[in-house]
């Protein structure tokens, strides 16, 4: 049997460090789709309480914290991010392992909501979008979830496929939010 | 345009796509009869406007909508989920 690597999606492509601003992998463990069965919402929000410590979100939300994070991801589902998902979820939600599927990323710095206002068309601004709070939304054409994981941080991630314009994308704006920084 | 998204709020135009008649949530039975079904499959109204039409949140949520709009002045007047809808008719 072939011995193969395993990579990460942006591998050879972060960290990258320009001016004040970050871009780094992060590593986010298990990846599992949790789409609620009919009228078992609330039932698989105390059943992820029990097992993860952590709340169903409310959309637009993001529940948990760096390590176990459940974030809304669209239309009647979230995104359990971290652990493996506890067995007894299975019987109010239908789960979809993610893991590997997506790239995540973290831009952190000053001016890390003004990289973004070249990217998407939404005001991801502090006063707009809190901490714990995600958006499902277009960045550069591909389809991207953000959530701000702290006051100048936010986690941004596309499909495993499109890294590396991701990162292309998100390093040309950096550049250019950097040298009007000055 | 924008378009306001049950689930994400204003959105630009361009997070959505667009897929014709609302009238594709009201199948007829299957033996409804020739006219039902030559309604339901091609025949549309071209209203100058309100008209009530299909919507895909694809660079969002993801979400079905039913939008109801203005082709003469661009308002948008109401969007639901398509899935309520439904409801609403069974």
């Amino acid at each position: 049997m072939a011995d193969l690597t395993a990579k990460t999606p942006c591998a050879g492509l972060l960290p990258l460090s320009i001016g004040t601003l970050t871009l780094t992998e992060v590593d986010p463990g298990h990846m599992t789709a949790v789409a609620p069965l009919k009228g078992q919402t609330s039932a698989l929000s105390e059943a992820l309480k029990t097992a993860h410590g952590m709340a169903l979100p409310a959309p637009n939300r993001a529940t948990g914290k760096d390590g176990a994070r459940t974030i809304w991801f669209g239309h009647a589902h979230s995104l359990l991010i971290g652990p493996a998902p506890d067995p007894s979820l299975a019987q109010y939600a239908a789960l979809t392992d993610q893991s590997d599927a997506w790239a995540v990323v973290r831009l952190e710095g000053p001016g890390a909501a003004d990289v973004l206002a070249r990217l998407t068309p939404l005001d991801l601004r502090a006063p707009q979008f809190k901490r714990g709070h995600t958006a499902r939304t277009d960045l550069m054409h591909m389809m991207a979830s953000i959530t701000r994981t702290g006051p100048q941080a936010f986690q941004i991630m596309v499909f495993r496929s499109m890294a590396h314009t991701l990162v292309h994308d998100l390093k040309t704006a950096i550049e250019a939010v950097t040298a009007r920084a000055g | 345009m924008r378009i306001i998204c049950p689930h994400c709020g204003a959105r630009d135009r361009r997070e959505f796509t667009y897929q014709g008649d609302a009238v594709a949530l009201e199948r007829p039975a299957p033996d409804a009869g020739g006219a039902a079904w030559d309604d339901y499959l091609h025949n549309r109204e071209n209203p100058a406007g309100v008209t009530r039409d299909l919507w895909y949140h694809e660079q969002g949520c993801g979400a079905w909508l039913v939008v109801t709009r203005n082709t003469v002045t661009h308002a948008v007047l109401t969007t639901d989920l398509a899935a309520t809808v439904r409801e609403g008719l069974a």
